[in-house]
This record gives C-alpha cells, sequence and structure tokens, in this order.
C-alpha cells in the first residue's frame, strides 16, 4: 500500500502540478485535490502504465452515477491505492 | 479534405486491428475559402487541421477497434509538432497507432508525411463515448463508407 502510495502520489504530483507534500492517502482526488475528469485520464494513463493494469474508470462512474458507489470508495487516495493492488494482485502484474 | 465540412480524410489506405495502426491520406485542396485568410495570396494549410487530420486517423482506427460502438472525442493533445508548412494541392500520408487502450479513453500517436518527409506528429487522447443516437452512427458509417472504411474487418 505505502509504496502504491508514493508511485500514485508522484504521478498526481507530475501530471497535474500539485505540490507532493498537499498529498495524503486521506485526500479526495477531486474534492480535495481539484482533479478534474480530463487530468484523471493523465493520471489512469500513468497509472495503468505504472502498475501493468487497466483502472476501470467507466465502471467506477456508473456505480457512482447509480448510486451504488460513492466517489470516496474509488477517489479517496487510499482507496484508490488499494483498488490498484487488487487489480495488481489479480493480474499477477507487478509495479513497472 | 472537405474542409468546408470538416472532413479532413479522404480514404483510408490501411487499418490493422492486430497492429493497431491505420493509415490514411488526405490531398489538401487547391481552393478553400480557409486560405483567403490564412494567408493573403500566400496559402498555408492551418497546422490546427493538421491536428485534426491525425485526430480524425486516429478516431477511425478506435471506432474500428470498437467494432463501430463508440465514437471518440478529442480531449488532449500533446507533443504537437508542426515540422513544415503544408500547401495546397499536397498529398499527406497520416499515420496513427493505439499506444494506450484505457477504460473510456485511448492515446495514441500521430504523425503527418509528405513524400516520405516528416511534416506533423502529436499524441493524443481521445475519449470513448457511446453513440447518444443511432442518426449520428448512421451519419458516421455514410462518411465511413465514403472513405472506404473497411466495414468487413469489424465483422470479420
Amino acid at each position: 500500500m505505502s509504496s502504491t502510495f508514493d508511485t500514485v502520489a508522484s504521478i498526481i504530483s507530475e501530471t497535474c502540478d500539485i505540490d507532493r507534500e498537499k498529498i495524503t492517502p486521506e485526500s479526495h482526488s477531486i474534492d480535495d485535490l481539484g482533479i478534474d475528469s480530463l487530468d484523471f485520464l493523465d493520471i489512469a494513463f500513468a497509472i495503468d502504465k505504472a502498475f501493468g493494469i487497466k483502472l476501470p474508470l467507466e465502471q467506477w462512474t456508473q456505480e457512482v452515477n447509480d448510486g451504488k458507489a460513492t466517489t470516496e470508495q474509488y477517489f479517496v487516495l487510499k482507496n484508490l491505492c488499494a483498488r490498484i493492488d487488487e487489480l495488481v494482485a489479480a493480474k499477477g502484474a507487478t509495479p513497472a | 479534405m472537405r474542409l468546408d465540412y470538416f472532413l479532413l480524410i479522404d480514404r483510408i489506405v490501411e487499418l490493422k486491428l492486430g497492429d493497431r495502426t491505420i493509415r490514411t491520406e488526405a490531398t489538401v485542396p487547391t481552393n478553400s475559402t480557409i486560405f483567403e485568410g490564412h494567408f493573403p495570396g500566400h496559402p498555408l494549410m492551418p497546422g490546427v487541421l493538421l491536428i485534426e487530420a491525425m485526430a480524425q486517423t486516429s478516431g477511425w482506427l478506435l471506432i474500428a477497434m470498437s467494432k463501430f460502438r463508440r465514437i471518440p472525442l478529442l480531449a488532449a493533445v500533446k507533443e504537437a509538432k508542426l515540422r513544415t508548412v503544408v500547401t495546397p494541392g499536397q498529398i499527406l500520408s497520416v499515420s496513427a497507432q493505439i499506444v494506450h487502450d484505457g477504460s473510456g479513453f485511448a492515446v495514441t500517436k500521430a504523425d503527418i508525411t509528405c513524400d516520405g518527409k516528416p511534416v506533423s506528429s502529436a499524441k493524443l487522447t481521445l475519449r470513448l463515448i457511446e453513440f447518444p443516437n443511432p442518426a449520428l452512427r448512421a451519419g458516421m458509417e455514410k462518411i465511413a463508407a465514403d472513405i472506404a472504411f473497411p466495414m468487413e474487418i469489424i465483422h470479420g
């Protein structure tokens, strides 16, 4: 988790020009960090490449829109990192 | 090119789903009102339209990859380079390849050459959405037929 978080935080910091110190596991990428959907595509691209996975953004968005999930479940960074770890484990991939 | 209809691609020359690549051809028209302003007495193809040609080429590849179920919308242009001027009558070869197939988006690398010489290149991000209505899909299928979109490869 911690190494996943470090990688994700670095990606967000570099992609969105946000001070690394402002990014914590409790940060909500949308509400706290102000990341919009276009910037999140860049983040997803970088995460997909770094971890060898495919973040299911469309599925997550649909679940949120349908009221089956909250944005916190996917976009608070500690939760996002947990989802990434699950996807990596499911694929048997290792971070690049 | 039919610049007045914003159709930048004349025909698909090659589309390889397995390689996730496409090559199209586009001839810059000799006459267009665009050249009356860009520039008076010195017609040059606007660079933004070269980027659009790369976006449309990428788009046809993505439409093929989705088997005509999704329409791509240009979302980001990165590292765009316009290496040389393009003038009326020139025949452009536009290529694109998918470098990342994400969830609801894709990233492509595209370039344009003319007589084998590099003209332009860019990295493009396109969102992929469901066709919002059947009329749009039907309209796109008509354009696809006009540019020799190989409809058989998405059925076979």
